[in-house]
């Protein structure tokens, strides 16, 4: 007992806990995917509102209503991003519970907390995709009668949610290790998990040493499946010559193109 | 809609049009009519206010003073139908302005199903029709990525083509090209000049402007000095700016 090394420790531990390492690491799992995928809604819906043409010819109303609501957009990203998770979850998870009387599961609160954090941080990421299709995009659709939202759905946003692949997939990894954070509100995810693990095997080393690869192996795993989801999306860079005498299959391949990309 | 304005074969009429950016005058006043199955070229050096007349006219930009009438209908009045009214002028860009994540045939067929609810088969036989038109059926599972700046214009062209437009605007569409490719582009600009198609054409190419044309604007400065046939603007213009403009464009080489 007296002379275990450090990997007899991390065997040990392993041994008998990895079922709530692995409990814990689904629980992180579950809050980043959710966090990220509904912050990304959140992110587009905002950076699509901010969109919304203001002519001078418009309606005095649409104006008003529309400057009052990026205004509070504006607040919405400005607060969410100053300020650290750990602080807004503090605020929200007791803050209902004290003010409103609205007692959230801690998981509830996790998703709510990780996805309005996730989607403040997306409207930037979004409106930033938006800025990076040309201007000709929007002039060619508006030109053959398309409202502004047909643009958008049809044209621009394919483009620019193609643009942000990269930074969405950055948001999922920092949403995978910042979860660790949700430990202040009891959320039994990896770090709270680690931490009751600690407790019982008297070892913060070993223990933190296990967790440590855990994250590793899933933010890994996770880059690794969004750059192939990226390679997918940008499709073939070959496409079929079709010519009336032959059938598509055995019509001509091209590879590549003008612009190899 | 009755025609209250003018006589029937006036397609759009524009009376005072006037564009300002910020404290530049771009346009000063512009009166110009199109008529059915005239082909309009449009001319003058850069900054002459020509692209910018032609993006008024389908309100990509929206003019700061004058009416544009479509049909005897005033465009700017408040709750025209600006969509409608420009499903039904095609235009063409310099820079193509294909839809990048669209193929071929998808790019002429987005219109046709989104603005004009036309149903999908519909839309491609029409769509199919018009890339043949311009010699580009063959690609129509390529990408704009993979094609030259020539075949983008054509594509581009059929797509404004596939809406079924009552006039097309060509924006410079040959300024992009590298000289090589301007023919194949200019080809079809004149078959379909030919074919009694209203079109409005910017363009510094005077060859184009004096031969497939049956009328030319020249532009200077926000206003239109001259709006008169190619062989009077040609052979005969009146201002001496135009002389200027015409001796330096046609001596370049």
């Amino acid at each position: 007992m007296e002379s275990k090394t450090f990997w007899d420790w991390v065997s040990v531990i392993l041994d008998q806990y990895w079922p709530m390492f692995l409990q814990g690491a689904g629980v992180t799992m579950l809050i980043a995917m959710v966090g990220t995928i509904l912050g990304f809604i959140i992110g587009l819906i905002v950076a699509s509102i901010r969109t919304i043409p203001v002519r001078p010819q418009d309606h005095q109303v649409k104006k008003a209503v529309m400057s009052v609501v990026n205004f509070l957009i504006a607040v919405y990203v400005e607060v969410f991003r100053g300020t650290p998770m750990m602080v807004q979850a503090m605020i929200v998870y007791y803050g209902l519970m004290e003010a409103f009387n609205i007692d959230l599961a801690p998981l509830t609160a996790a998703f709510l907390i990780v996805s309005i954090n996730t989607g403040a941080y997306m409207a930037e990421i979004v409106r930033g995709g938006i800025d990076s299709v040309d201007d000709g995009q929007f002039d060619a659709a508006h030109a053959i009668g398309m409202t502004h939202w047909q643009t958008m759905f049809n044209v621009v946003l394919p483009q620019a949610i193609r643009n942000i692949l990269p930074a969405i997939g950055n948001e999922f990894v920092i949403n995978i290790k910042d979860t660790s954070v949700l430990n202040v509100i009891s959320v039994s995810e990896l770090f709270f998990v680690t931490k009751t693990v600690k407790g019982i095997a008297l070892r913060t080393f070993e223990t933190f040493f296990i967790a440590g690869i855990v994250y590793l192996v899933l933010t890994f795993t996770v880059t690794r499946i969004l750059r192939y989801i990226e390679k997918k999306m940008d499709g073939s860079d070959s496409y079929t010559i079709m010519s009336s005498s032959t059938m598509p299959e055995n019509g001509l391949k091209i590879k590549g193109g003008f612009e190899n990309r | 809609m009755s025609e209250q304005h003018n006589n029937k074969n006036t397609v759009i009429e524009i009376k005072g049009l006037k564009k300002n950016f910020g404290e530049r005058e771009i346009l000063k006043g512009i009166n110009f009519d199109v008529h059915y199955g005239e082909v309009v070229s449009l001319i003058g050096s850069s900054g002459s206010g020509k692209s910018t007349l032609l993006r008024c006219i389908n309100l990509l930009e929206y003019p700061s003073g004058g009416e544009i009438y479509f049909h005897g209908n005033n465009v700017l009045t408040k709750g025209y139908d600006i969509t409608k009214y420009r499903a039904k002028l095609g235009m063409v860009f310099q820079s193509f302005n294909l839809f990048e994540n669209k193929t071929v045939l998808d790019n002429c067929m987005l219109g046709q199903m989104k603005v004009l609810k036309i149903d999908k088969e519909t839309a491609r036989k029409t769509s199919l029709k018009y890339l043949e038109k311009v010699g580009m059926k063959e690609y129509i599972n390529a990408k704009p990525r993979q094609l030259s700046g020539g075949q983008k214009q054509r594509v581009a062209i059929a797509r404004a083509l596939s809406m079924e437009p009552e006039a097309l605007l060509f924006d410079e569409p040959t300024s992009a090209l590298d000289p090589e490719m301007v023919g194949e582009v200019m080809k079809v600009i004149k078959d379909l000049a030919d074919s009694g198609l209203t079109m409005i054409v910017v363009t510094h190419e005077m060859q184009f402007a004096k031969e497939v044309s049956n009328r030319v604007v020249f532009m200077n400065e926000g206003v239109i000095l001259e709006d008169d046939t190619p062989e009077n603007i040609f052979n005969a213009p009146k201002h001496q700016r135009t002389k200027e403009f015409l001796s330096r464009s046609l001596n370049q080489y």
